[in-house]
C-alpha cells in the first residue's frame, strides 16, 4: 500500500528534509528506514558487521537471587545460621529493609545444583528446562550495579542511568538501527505477572521509553486482550472496509493539501496512516496464537494458553522475531522474594523455566539463535544473609547490588561457559566484574553498533546509553 | 544530533542547504558564530574550561589560552596560519599528532577547517560567548522594502531575508490567521461567530481586536500554562515506585491564574522561588512555590533518605537553571562544566539555596493515606470548615455529657476499689479441638491446649479454631501467644469469638489492660472489624503477648460444656505462634492493669490526689454509659479527621530557621561529602547586588535583575519557540557554548530588551508577536523556500507544525461541542484503555492500582487537566510527545507516527468527538448535505472547503450513508461509543456517516496542524 513514488517532488522534499533533521550516519537512515524500510535497503549499515540482528531481552523483574539458580556455593551448606563476616560485608550500604537487623545469618541455598550438559555448567535445580540448554548459555556471574532500590535499578539496566529521562536500551537500537518490518514497530515490550501470591514490584513506562529521543523510538507495550497495541482496534461498526475507504478519503484530502502545501509533514502523515493501516492487519495475525500448534503449547507449558502470561509472551517473542522486530523485551515481575524465597521462587520458575526453554529451543530449531541475542535475568542480586527469621527450610533475602547472574544465549555469544567469579558467599566479585554499562555496550557491539558512537546530541552534550562508560566484555564473545 | 562532523559528502550538501549556518563571504567571520560551535564541539572537551580534564595544559578557549607560548609553540598565532600549531594539528597524517585525536571519534570536516583557517589568517579575535554578553540598546536594522513590517520585530526578519535574497510571503488567508492565532493565544479553534465576525471586520485593526479578544479570554492562561507545565515537571503523582499521588494542582491553577491575570514574568517568577519568603506572604504567593515540590519524591521502602535529598534539591537546582538560565547545570553536579564556564562549586552553591526546606528524602505517608508529604498548605475549604465546627460542636456536647458521668461515678469509686483489691481471678486454658486456615494448617496439641499458627501467613488468613467452655459464668478472655522458635512476628487483624449455634452474633468483648497485657489502644484493632488495622506482635521464647478482652455480658453457660468458635485474622506472619486462649470467672469490672490493682490496694488516705483520680478514670472507662460516650467521642474524631483529610493541600516551599549546611558532593554521590559551600551565585555571572539576602528570594531577585544577560533572553526565545515552532535559539534549554547560536541574534537581544523595557509584560510580547507581518504570512513551502531553509529559520513563511498533544484533544473537543470549559480544580480522569495500570503497577499499598475513570465532565475537560500518573501517563498524550513529567522538559519533539493515527481514528475520545461534531454538523447545517460538511470543516478548521475538497467529502458522505442504511447494527453500534449521550437521531444511518465523515476531519493532516 505505499504510495510514494520515488520521482515525485513530495518524495524528494521528504527525503531531503528527514536528512537535514538528523544530519547523517545511521540515525538518518534508521528514521528514514522507520517510515519506509525499503527506501535505505541497501545503504542501511550499522558500525560494523553484526552478529546479532535482534535481540530477546527476558527481563526478570524484582531481582531473582543468583544464590538459588546460578551462583553455586556448596561451601555455603556448613555456614547456616552463621553470621556473615564483618570483612566480607565491608562498607556495603543496605537497604532500610535489613539495615536495623542485628545479625546477618547465612542461608545456604534450600536447592540442589547439578552439572548440565557438555561443558558442565551448575545450575539448580530450579532450571530442569533451561538446563537442558546449558552448552548455550553464557551465565555472568559477576554482573554488578550501584542501585540497591528497585526502580533506579531497573532504569540503570535499561537506560544507563538511574534517574528517569533517557532513552532505553531498544529505543537506542531503534534510533540506531530502524526497523526490519514495514507493519511492526522496531521495539516492543511485554509484560506477565506472576502466577503465585508474591509481591510484585512496580514497572514504568519510562523503562521502554525513548527519553529525550524522538518519541518514534520509543517501546510499543503489546499486552493481552482486544488490543495488542492501544487503539488498535476500529471501533464497533467500523469494519476494515469501511476503514479502508476511510483512509483512502483522508489520503486523497491529504494529497490535496500536499500540493498546496509542499510540507514534508504532510507526506510522513500520509505514510504513517499507511503503515497504521498495515498494523491493524499484521499486529493481530501476530498476536493470533490459534494456528499454533497443539504440541508449541506443550512445549510452552500449561500457562502458554493464558493470554499474557510470561509462557504466551514467549510464543509472541518468538513470533516477532521471525518478523523482524529488532528489539523485543519482556518483563516477567515477581521475583523480590524478601521472605518465603523458596515458596516464591519455585512459583517464578515454575512460570518461567519452561517457556524459556522452548523460546530457546524453538529458535534453535529455526536457525534463528545464530542471530538473536537472548538475555535473561534481573535489576541487581539477593543477600547471601537472611532478612528475617532463618529456618532449615525458609529465609528471604534482601537487595544485593554488588554481584548478580544474568545469562546470554545465541547471536555471538560463547555457551556453555560461565563468565566471572565471585566469592564464597556470592558477596563480592573476585574475576572479571561486568557492570551494566559493560553489559549493554556488549549487546550492542552484538548488533554491529560501536556504544561510543551510537550517540545523540541534547542539551549540548552528546549522549550514549553507557554514558561515559561501558567495556566490551570480550571473554563473552564467541 | 550524531555524529555531526563526518565528512560525508551528505553532510557537505547539507551544510550547503543550512542558509542559517553558512556565513557570508564578505563579512568577516565572527568567533561566536562561526568558530566556537566547532572548537566547541571538537576541542573544548580536553583544551576548555575544565581544568581536570585538560590535556597538555592547552585551553582554546580563551584568548589568552590559545595564544600562550609553549615551549616556544602556540596553538594560534593571530594572521598566520602556518605557525598555527592548532593548523599543523589538524592536518597532521601523523595518529599521535593528529587532533581531534581519532579514539575521540570527532572530526573536523573540511569546510569547517577553512573556517578556521580564515579566522586565524583575519587575526583570530575572541568574543566572550554570546548569551552572557549583557544586553545592551540594539540599533534597528534598515530595510530595503517599505510598507512590510508591522512592528519593529519585523524589521530584524525582513533585514535578514533582504541579505539572504529572499522575500517574505503573501499574508495568509483570514479563516488561517484566525485559526492560527486562536491555537496559539487560547489553545482551542476559534467559533464560527469568531471568524465570522473577523471576515466581517474591514477596518485594518480587524486581526488587532481579534488578538485582544484572545488575550483578554480565561483560555489564554489555560494555553500559556502548558509550556509551564513541562518546564516545573508538574505532575498528579511523585514518580517513584508505587507512585502514589500528590497534590499540587492548585500550583497549576496559579500558573493559570498568573498568565491571565498578566502577572510580570519577573514577580511571576519570585513568587514560584521564594513567594514564601516575601514579607506577610498571601496563600497564593506561598502556592506558587509549589513550583520546585514539583520535583518527583521517592517513597520506596528501604530507600535511603539522604540520597534522595540529594537528586531533589540538585533536580532544582538543574531545573532553575535550565528554566531561567537556559544552563545546562547537570554536567557540574559532578565536575566542572566541560564546555561552559561553570563550576561543580557553582552548582553546590546553588543548591545552598534550595537546601533548608523541612522535609524528608523520603515521601510520608500517613493512613488512611494522606496524599501530601510536608510541607503543604491547607486551602481554603469553607463547606468542609462549616462540617468540622459543627463535628466540634458535638464534640463539646458529649465531652459535657462525660464530665457529669464522671461526678456521679466518683461517687461508687471506694467501694468499688474494695471489691478489685480483694477478687480472685483465675485463668484457665480452654480446651482445643480443632483448627483450620492459613498457608499451612495450623496443628493442635489438645494436651498442651496450644494451637501452632505459621510459620508463614503470606495471604491475608483467618484461623479458625474450635474450642470449648465448661460450665461456668465467663466474665473475660485472654489470649496468649509465644513461639519456640528465636522469634516470630506478626499482625494481627481480627478477632471475632462466636458460641456454636449463634453463629452470627459474635460475642461483644471490648480490649482491657490487665497485668503485663498489650495495651488496649493497640489490641482494639483486633475487634474494629477492619482488616487493614492491625496489631503488630513479636514474640520471642522468653517473652511471650497477652491481649485480654472483656465480655460485655457475663456469658453463662449451664449445664454442660459450650462449643465455642474463634476466629484470628492473621497476616505478614514469619516464624511459628503458638496461642492458647483462657478464661476467668472473676466478678465483672474487676479486672485492672497492674497499676490499678495497685492503687485499689492502697488505703484510701494513703492515695494522693493524682492516684484517686486515675482511680477514679478508670472506674469510669468501665462504665457502660461512659463507653458508649467514648464511642460517640471517637467516632466524631474520626469524622473530624476524614473531613480534614478533605481538605484539598498543596505542597510548598518553606524556610527552616536554621539552614542545612550545604557539602560539594565528590562525584555527585550523596555519601561523599566534599568542601562545605554557602549560597552563592555562578561565579560566571554577575553578582548578587548588596542588600540582596543570600537565600532563595534573593536567588529570585538576581535571576530577574536586569544586569542578569540570560534570564529575560532564555524567556523570550521560549515564547518565540511556543508560536514560531522553534526558537530564535533552536536549543531553547540550552544557552551554553553546546547550544545552537541564535538565528537573529539582533532581533533576540531587542526582544529580551523590550521585554525587560515593558515590565516583563507576557501579554505584550505575546500580543508583538502574533500581530507582526512576520507571523501573519501565509506558511505554504515553496522550491526555493525548501532549498533555501527548510526549517524555516528565516522565517521567509509563516509557522506551521503539528498540534501539541493537549491542543489536539481541545481542538476535537471544542469544534464539536463537548468541551467543559471549567477553569482549575483537581485533575480529572478521562477515557482511558482499560487494564493499563494493573500490568505495571504494584496492587499492594497502592490506592490507585487501577484506572478509576471519570464520568460525566471530567470526560471532557481541557487536557492541562488530565491526571498525569508519571509511571503510567496517559497514552493519548504520550503519543503525542507529552514529557513524562519527571524532569524538567522546555522542548517537545514533535513526531509523525503511526500510533498516533490509530489514537486519533479510534481513540473512543475522538470517536465520541465525532458523532458530537456530526451532530452539530446536522442539527446548525441546515438541511443540505453540502451545507453541512462545510459546516463541520468549518468548525475544525475555520475554513471552507475547496470544491475539491467538498466533492471528495460529498462522495464520502453518500457512500458512507448508503452503507450503513444497508447495515443498522454498524450503524448503531458506531453512535454506541463514549457515555455522552446525544440526542435521539430520527436517522441514525445518516448520523454514523456524518459520524465517519467527522472522523475523517478529525484525522486530516490539517487538522493535527497549526497551519
Amino acid at each position: 500500500m505505499n504510495r510514494m513514488n520515488p520521482e515525485t517532488l513530495h518524495n524528494g522534499l521528504s527525503r531531503r528534509h528527514f536528512l537535514s533533521r538528523t544530519s547523517t550516519g545511521i540515525g538518518a537512515a534508521a528514521l528514514a528506514s522507520l517510515l519506509n524500510p525499503r527506501l535505505f535497503a541497501a545503504t542501511q549499515t550499522p558500525h560494523f558487521a553484526p552478529k546479532a540482528k535482534r535481540i530477546i531481552w527476558l527481563t526478570q523483574a524484582g531481582a531473582p537471587s543468583q544464590l538459588d539458580l546460578f551462583d553455586y556455593k556448596p561451601g555455603l551448606a556448613s555456614q547456616f545460621d552463621k553470621d556473615l563476616p564483618g570483612s566480607v560485608r565491608g562498607e556495603q550500604r543496605l537497604t532500610g529493609m535489613t539495615a536495623g537487623q542485628k545479625r546477618f545469618p547465612i542461608a545456604p541455598s534450600v536447592f540442589k545444583f547439578q552439572q548440565h550438559g557438555q561443558s558442565g555448567l551448575w545450575l539448580s535445580e530450579l532450571l530442569p528446562q533451561t538446563a537442558k540448554f546449558a552448552d548455550d548459555l553464557c551465565v555472568i556471574r559477576s554482573l554488578h550495579t550501584e542501585a540497591i532500590n528497585h526502580d533506579p535499578a531497573m532504569t540503570l539496566l535499561q537506560t544507563g542511568h538511574q534517574i528517569g529521562g533517557r532513552p532505553s536500551f531498544g529505543a537506542w537500537a531503534s534510533y540506531g538501527l530502524g526497523s526490519e518490518n514495514s507493519d511492526l514497530p522496531a521495539f516492543v515490550a511485554m509484560i506477565s505477572r506472576p502466577s503465585g501470591p508474591t509481591n510484585a514490584q512496580p514497572l514504568h513506562e519510562r523503562m521502554w521509553g525513548s527519553g529525550f529521543l524522538p518519541s518514534r523510538y520509543q517501546g510499543v507495550r503489546f499486552s493481552s486482550g482486544k488490543d495488542p497495541v492501544l487503539f488498535l482496534s476500529n471501533p464497533p461498526g467500523i469494519t476494515n472496509t469501511r476503514r479502508r475507504a476511510m483512509l483512502d478519503d483522508v489520503a486523497a484530502l491529504n494529497h490535496l493539501k500536499l500540493d498546496e502545501y509542499q510540507d514534508p509533514e504532510t507526506q510522513a502523515r500520509i505514510d504513517q496512516y499507511e503503515m497504521a493501516f498495515r498494523m491493524q492487519s499484521a499486529v493481530p495475525e501476530l498476536a493470533d496464537l490459534s494456528k499454533e500448534p497443539a504440541s508449541i503449547f506443550e512445549r510452552y507449558g500449561p500457562e502458554a494458553k493464558k493470554p499474557g502470561t510470561y509462557a504466551a509472551n514467549c510464543i509472541l517473542a518468538r513470533r516477532l522475531a521471525e518478523r523482524g522486530v529488532r528489539f523485543i523485551q519482556l518483563y516477567h515481575r515477581g521475583w523480590d522474594q524478601h521472605n518465603n524465597l523458596p515458596t516464591g521462587i519455585r512459583s517464578q520458575c515454575h512460570d518461567t523455566d519452561q517457556p524459556t526453554a522452548a523460546l530457546l529451543g524453538e529458535l534453535k530449531e529455526r536457525g534463528m539463535l545464530e542471530d538473536t541475542l537472548v538475555i535473561w535475568g534481573g535489576e541487581f542480586g539477593r543477600s547471601v544473609y537472611s532478612q528475617g527469621t532463618l529456618t532449615k527450610d525458609n529465609y528471604g533475602r534482601d537487595h544485593h547490588p554488588r554481584c548478580y547472574s544474568v545469562w546470554m544465549a545465541g547471536a555471538g555469544v560463547k555457551g556453555g561457559q560461565v563468565f566471572g567469579e565471585t566469592d564464597d558467599f556470592s558477596y563480592n566479585i573476585v574475576k572479571d566484574p561486568v557492570h551494566i554499562h559493560d553489559l549493554n555496550a556488549t549487546a550492542l557491539h552484538l548488533l554491529g553498533i560501536d556504544h561510543l558512537r551510537l550517540t545523540y546530541r541534547f542539551q549540548g552534550r552528546d549522549y550514549r546509553l553507557t554514558d561515559v562508560h561501558g567495556e566490551i566484555v570480550k571473554g563473552i564473545l564467541a | 544530533m550524531l555524529t555531526l562532523h563526518h565528512s560525508s559528502p551528505l553532510f557537505l550538501a547539507l551544510l550547503a542547504t543550512l542558509a542559517v549556518a553558512a556565513p557570508q563571504a564578505a563579512e568577516p567571520l565572527r568567533y561566536n558564530r562561526d568558530i566556537r560551535p566547532i572548537l566547541s564541539d571538537n576541542c573544548f572537551s580536553c583544551h576548555g574550561f575544565d581544568p581536570k580534564h585538560r590535556e597538555a595544559e592547552l585551553r582554546l578557549d580563551t584568548a589568552e589560552g590559545a595564544t600562550a607560548d609553549h615551549d616556544g609553540v602556540r596553538a594560534i598565532v593571530p594572521g598566520d596560519v602556518e605557525k598555527s600549531e592548532l593548523w599543523v594539528r589538524l592536518n597532521s597524517n601523523d595518529q599521535d599528532e593528529v587532533m581531534p585525536p581519532p579514539k575521540s571519534h570527532k572530526k573536523v570536516t573540511a569546510a569547517q577547517k577553512e573556517v578556521l583557517r580564515s579566522w586565524i589568517q583575519q587575526g583570530a579575535k575572541y568574543e566572550p560567548h554570546w548569551a552572557f554578553v549583557p544586553l545592551a540598546p540594539v540599533a534597528m536594522p534598515k530595510t530595503k522594502q517599505d510598507g512590510w513590517a508591522r512592528n519593529d520585530l519585523d524589521r530584524f526578519i525582513l533585514a535578514r531575508l533582504e541579505s539572504e535574497g529572499l522575500a517574505p510571503s503573501a499574508e495568509a488567508a483570514r479563516e488561517t490567521l484566525i485559526r492560527r492565532a486562536s491555537l496559539d493565544l487560547t489553545g482551542l479553534p476559534p467559533t464560527l461567530a469568531e471568524v465570522d465576525a473577523f471576515l466581517a471586520d474591514t477596518s485594518p485593526q480587524a486581526f488587532e481586536k481579534v488578538v485582544n479578544h484572545l488575550l483578554k479570554s480565561p483560555h489564554y492562561g489555560e494555553r500559556m500554562a502548558v509550556d509551564w507545565l513541562d518546564a516545573a515537571r508538574f505532575a498528579d503523582t511523585n514518580g517513584y515506585q508505587v507512585d502514589r499521588d500528590r497534590e499540587l494542582w492548585p500550583w497549576r491553577d496559579w500558573v493559570i491564574s498568573a498568565f491571565n491575570r498578566n502577572l510580570p514574568f519577573d514577580q511571576f517568577t519570585i513568587e514560584q522561588i521564594a513567594g514564601d519568603l516575601l514579607p506577610q506572604p498571601t496563600l497564593e504567593q506561598r502556592i506558587a512555590t509549589g513550583f520546585h515540590r514539583n520535583h518527583m519524591m521517592n517513597e520506596e521502602g528501604g530507600i535511603i533518605a539522604e540520597e534522595f535529598l540529594a537528586e531533589y534539591t540538585a533536580d532544582r537546582v538543574e531545573t532553575t537553571a535550565a528554566v531561567w538560565l537556559g544552563q545546562t547545570f547537570n554536567c557540574c553536579r559532578c565536575h566542572d562544566h566541560k564546555f561552559d564556564a561553570f563550576t561543580q562549586r557553582d552548582f553546590y552553591a546553588l543548591k545552598a539555596f534550595f537546601h533548608n526546606v523541612p522535609e524528608r528524602g523520603v515521601g510520608l505517608y500517613s493512613n488512611p493515606i494522606r496524599t501530601n508529604s510536608p510541607p503543604f498548605v491547607n486551602l481554603p475549604a469553607p463547606d468542609i470548615e462549616a462540617k468540622i465546627s459543627g463535628l466540634n460542636a458535638s464534640t463539646k456536647a458529649v465531652n459535657e455529657q462525660l464530665t457529669a458521668l464522671a461526678a456521679k461515678s466518683s461517687a461508687g469509686v471506694e467501694e468499688w476499689a474494695r471489691r478489685v483489691a480483694t477478687a480472685t481471678v483465675a485463668w484457665e486454658p480452654l480446651e482445643l479441638r480443632a483448627a483450620s486456615g492459613g498457608d499451612a494448617p495450623p496443628r493442635v496439641d489438645a494436651a498442651a491446649r496450644v494451637v501452632q499458627v505459621g510459620p508463614q501467613e503470606t495471604r491475608a488468613n483467618t484461623i479458625k479454631i474450635a474450642a470449648r467452655l465448661p460450665v461456668g459464668r465467663f466474665t473475660a478472655l485472654r489470649f496468649e501467644c509465644a513461639t519456640t522458635e528465636s522469634v516470630a512476628s506478626f499482625q494481627w487483624s481480627e478477632l471475632k469469638v462466636t458460641r456454636a449455634g449463634e453463629k452470627k452474633q459474635p460475642l461483644k468483648m471490648r480490649a482491657i489492660a490487665v497485668g503485663d497485657s498489650l495495651a488496649a489502644t493497640e489490641t482494639v484493632k483486633a475487634l474494629d472489624n477492619d482488616r487493614k488495622t492491625r496489631v503488630a506482635i513479636s514474640v520471642k521464647p522468653d517473652q511471650a503477648a497477652q491481649a485480654v478482652f472483656e465480655l460485655e455480658q457475663v456469658l453463662i453457660i449451664d449445664n454442660t460444656t459450650a462449643e465455642i468458635e474463634i476466629e484470628l485474622g492473621v497476616e505478614n506472619a514469619n516464624g511459628p505462634s503458638r496461642w492458647r486462649v483462657l478464661s476467668t470467672v472473676a466478678e465483672p469490672h474487676v479486672l485492672a492493669p497492674t497499676h490499678v490493682l495497685t492503687l485499689a490496694r492502697k488505703e484510701e488516705a494513703k492515695r494522693s490526689e493524682a492516684e484517686k483520680k486515675q482511680l477514679a478514670a478508670f472506674r469510669l472507662s468501665q462504665q457502660p454509659e461512659n463507653r458508649k460516650l467514648s464511642d460517640q467521642l471517637s467516632e466524631l474524631k474520626k469524622q473530624v479527621t476524614a473531613a480534614e483529610a478533605e481538605i484539598p493541600t498543596t505542597l510548598v516551599m518553606e524556610e527552616m530557621k536554621e539552614a542545612r549546611p550545604t557539602f560539594m558532593l565528590m562525584r555527585g554521590a550523596y555519601d561523599k561529602p566534599g568542601e562545605q559551600v554557602t549560597a552563592a551565585t555562578p561565579a560566571v555571572l554577575p553578582a548578587l547586588e548588596a542588600g540582596l539576602p543570600h537565600n532563595r528570594l534573593g536567588l529570585a531577585k538576581w535571576l530577574v535583575s536586569p544586569q542578569n544577560p540570560l534570564t529575560a533572553r532564555v524567556t523570550v526565545n521560549r515564547f518565540w519557540q511556543q508560536v514560531f515552532g522553534t526558537g530564535l535559539v533552536k536549543t531553547s534549554e540550552d544557552f551554553g557554548a553546546q547550544g545552537a547560536a541564535p538565528s537573529h541574534p539582533e532581533l533576540l537581544d531587542w526582544l529580551a530588551g523590550e521585554f525587560i523595557r515593558s515590565g516583563w509584560d507576557v501579554k505584550h510580547l505575546m500580543k508583538l508577536m502574533v500581530t507582526s507581518a512576520t507571523y501573519r504570512q501565509q506558511s505554504q513551502l515553496t522550491a526555493v523556500l525548501h532549498d533555501r531553509d527548510l526549517e524555516n529559520r528565516l522565517l521567509a513563511r509563516g509557522p506551521r507544525f503539528r498540534l501539541p498533544a493537549e491542543m489536539l484533544r481541545d481542538q476535537s473537543l471544542a469544534a464539536s461541542g463537548l468541551l467543559v470549559g471549567k477553569i482549575g480544580g483537581p485533575s480529572v480522569k478521562p477515557y482511558h484503555p482499560p487494564g493499563l495500570y494493573e500490568q505495571v503497577v504494584a496492587q499492594r499499598d497502592n490506592p490507585s492500582a487501577t484506572y478509576r475513570q471519570g464520568s460525566g465532565d471530567d470526560l471532557h475537560r481541557r487536557s492541562l487537566y488530565t491526571y498525569w500518573k508519571r509511571s503510567v501517563p496517559n497514552p493519548g498524550m504520550m503519543l503525542f510527545d507529552a514529557p513524562f513529567r519527571e524532569t524538567c522538559t522546555l522542548r517537545r519533539t514533535r513526531s509523525n507516527t503511526p500510533l498516533q493515527a490509530l489514537n486519533l481514528m479510534n481513540d473512543p475520545t475522538y470517536v465520541e468527538a465525532s458523532r458530537f461534531l456530526a451532530q452539530r454538523m446536522m442539527q446548525e447545517g441546515g438541511s443540505a448535505v453540502d451545507a453541512r460538511l462545510t459546516h463541520g470543516f468549518r468548525l475544525l478548521l475555520a475554513r471552507v472547503p475547496k470544491p475539491a475538497e467538498l466533492a471528495i467529502l460529498r462522495a464520502a458522505y453518500e457512500r458512507a450513508r448508503a452503507d450503513f442504511e444497508n447495515d443498522a447494527a454498524a450503524a448503531k453500534a458506531l453512535l454506541a461509543v463514549g457515555e455522552a449521550k446525544s440526542e435521539a437521531p430520527t436517522n441514525p444511518a445518516e448520523l454514523a456517516a456524518f459520524t465517519s465523515i467527522a472522523s475523517t476531519l478529525l484525522n486530516l493532516d490539517e487538522a493535527f496542524t497549526k497551519e
